[in-house]
């Protein structure tokens, strides 16, 4: 039922020459240290992943989504924080702009990053307003000619490396999530700053900070979308960005059960390798069919964002079951390598502590099954 | 500029493994890649090209599987690939392999430049390039370390172990490279996705009005007898650095390059 056409397996071989070449040395350095490598991703975005599903108009290659999801999914397999940083700057600041934004705007926000020049964020997510998007504390008035804006997001991927930014804020707190309107920040737009550095569990070689709004003068002409189109902004964007979080967990997944079937034919225990244990055989059995399974809804969703069709129903599903095997997997994965798993010095605890969020961010799990349940029952 | 490269498709001899009964490569299973020396004489062209203008093509005597060793070139940036391949060609040793890519630079039209890598990683004979130059009459640089162009004539630095001998000559002129030269850059999605859709022609031995008695196992007075790795026999190297961890990438960085691991 899928096959890989000749384009997309090229794109993944040559995704995956550069992930096992450029991005796998430094993975475990970058982990260690808690440092964003801004000349890797601009390398990544120099070879044209930045714009691989944009088309050639707009500074992309003309790609399929699935093509893009492919590369994620091997830059993820070296190193999931680079990955989500392409991922972030792609799915959620980009495309955004491009499917909402006016040509101007396109020309001046979308095209550098799909270019590969600049790189972008996205910011919903407040103290306050998590789950609960709605809840937007950020306010934005209108005066003339601009806009002023005062707030914060959370849990901002990418920020302070990126120079442009998708962000949310309430225009209208009367009509609720009809109030909400998105803008494009950048970067030097004074009263513009960033708060603290999250220091996390993993995907540590990821920037994730706070934004902090402090009248900043935003131009009508960064307004995206018309004002209370921003919520219906976000959760288009969410739905497919969800498909790169799945690529994401994906690769997380398939760097654990590469790794551990390796260990498991050299590891000696009793005079045999321990994958001559059915044990350890089944343990690896399950873990190759969830990746399997995972991989095909995943491919399955951006298949049909690729056809046009509705899709999401089947990103949800992908996300939602990718991210919670790859939880399963990592930590059989730590199994499988016994005591030497749990040591920093061997790759699987690492993808392990990686695997965790992506169960988290971009809708959390339970709001995945909300989508999916919404949708059956419908 | 006219520059052809001539590349082959050979399997990842790190993947490789020696048969310990036959004394034979195990080659199941094994990719296919482009020759790294090969891909590197390939980025050279590029190089010269984007200083100097000019169009690269590369060129490939094989099975039709070699079509994605031609593709992954032109995804680098080669403007055209061509790929000569029939059965009449099966069992080539170097000499008539040689020949066969020569008659086939010799229809492509006239050339300035023609790239080799320094040899091929299955075969390790280092003799097509040289037998090219020979078929062709023109003069072969080995072993290139530094190219420079300069109106009719090129400037070669030629690697020895300690030192290097500085040839000037006037191309047309065949070259092989060693590693040292260029490091090959990684595709780009786009020409990724060009090198996908691109036509590669599929010349034949006729094509080529080729001599059939000196292509393929015809033309081969070579014959394999056997093929067995030899003990090494060679002097130590001692590494030297500041710390342990230092000697020991380094150590790690040489033994990855020698494909040793």
């Amino acid at each position: 039922m899928f096959e890989l056409n000749e384009d997309q397996k090229m794109m993944q071989k040559m995704a995956k020459e550069f992930a096992d070449k450029e991005v796998a040395p430094g993975a475990e350095h970058r982990d260690d240290k808690e440092e964003f490598s801004r000349p890797l991703y601009n390398a990544m975005a120099g070879l044209g992943m930045t714009g691989i599903c944009f088309p050639e108009k707009y500074g992309g290659a003309d790609g399929d989504l699935l093509s893009y999801i492919l590369a994620v999914e091997e830059i993820c397999k070296a190193d999931a924080g680079i990955g989500i940083a392409l991922s972030a700057s792609v799915s959620l600041c980009a495309w955004p702009i491009y499917a909402f934004g006016s040509e101007e705007q396109k020309q001046k926000f979308m095209v550098p990053i799909a270019e590969g020049k600049k790189m972008g964020a996205f910011g919903l997510t407040e103290a306050g307003a998590g789950t609960d998007a709605s809840a937007q504390a950020s306010v934005a008035v209108l005066n003339g000619d601009h806009y002023v804006l005062n707030g914060s997001k959370m849990f901002i991927t990418n920020a302070s490396e990126a120079e442009i930014y998708v962000i949310f804020a309430m225009t209208d707190k009367s009509k609720g999530t009809r109030g909400i309107t998105a803008f494009i920040i950048e970067k030097d737009m004074p009263g513009f700053t960033f708060g603290k550095k999250e220091h996390k569990m993993g995907i540590r070689s990821s920037k994730t900070m706070e934004l902090i709004f402090q009248d900043v003068k935003v131009p009508v002409a960064n307004r995206l979308g018309k004002e209370g189109e921003g919520f219906k902004i976000a959760m288009a964007t969410l739905d497919g960005g969800r498909i790169g979080v799945a690529a994401q967990a994906l690769g997380i997944a398939q760097a654990a059960l590469d790794a551990a079937i390796k260990y498991s034919k050299e590891r000696i225990q009793f005079g045999k390798a321990i994958s001559a244990n059915q044990a350890i055989a089944f343990m690896l059995a399950d873990m190759a069919l969830k990746v399997d399974a995972a991989r095909l809804l995943t491919y399955r969703a951006a298949a049909l964002k690729d056809a046009g069709k509705s899709y999401g129903k089947e990103a949800a599903m992908a996300k939602l079951y990718a991210s919670d095997i790859a939880m399963e997997v990592t930590t059989d994965a730590v199994q499988v390598f016994g005591g030497y798993g749990y040591s920093r010095e061997y790759p699987v605890e690492r993808l392990m502590r990686d695997a965790k969020i992506t169960q988290i961010y971009e809708g959390t799990n339970q709001v995945q099954r909300m989508v999916i349940s919404g949708a059956i029952l419908r | 500029m006219e520059i052809v490269v001539c590349v082959k498709q050979v399997p990842d001899t790190t993947e490789v493994k020696i048969d310990p009964v036959k004394n034979t490569l195990i080659r199941e299973g094994v990719p296919s890649i482009v020759n790294p020396f090969d891909k590197i004489a390939v980025e050279v062209a590029i190089q010269l090209k984007e200083k100097h203008g000019g169009r690269v093509r590369v060129v490939s005597m094989g099975p039709p599987m070699a079509k994605d060793a031609l593709k992954e070139c032109l995804a680098m940036g080669a403007d055209e690939a061509i790929l000569v391949s029939d059965r009449a060609f099966a069992g080539a040793d170097t000499l008539a392999t040689s020949y066969t890519l020569a008659e086939t630079i010799r229809k492509m039209g006239p050339v300035d430049i023609i790239l080799c890598g320094k040899q091929a990683i299955d075969g390790d004979t280092a003799q097509v390039g040289p037998g090219i130059a020979e078929n062709l009459g023109m003069p072969q640089i080995t072993y290139a370390a530094k190219i420079e162009v300069n109106g009719d004539t090129v400037k070669v630095d030629r690697e020895h172990e300690a030192v290097y001998e500085v040839y000037e000559v006037k191309m047309p002129v065949m070259i092989t490279v060693v590693k040292s030269i260029a490091e090959p850059r990684f595709p780009t999605v786009k020409g990724t996705m060009r090198a996908n859709r691109a036509e590669i022609p599929v010349w034949s031995a006729a094509d080529i009005n080729a001599d059939e008695k000196r292509i393929g196992l015809n033309g081969s007075p070579t014959q394999v007898r056997r093929i067995f790795t030899p003990k090494q026999r060679s002097n130590g190297e001692i590494i030297q650095a500041e710390t342990a961890s230092e000697a020991v990438a380094q150590l790690m960085s040489k033994l990855s390059d020698a494909k040793i691991i």
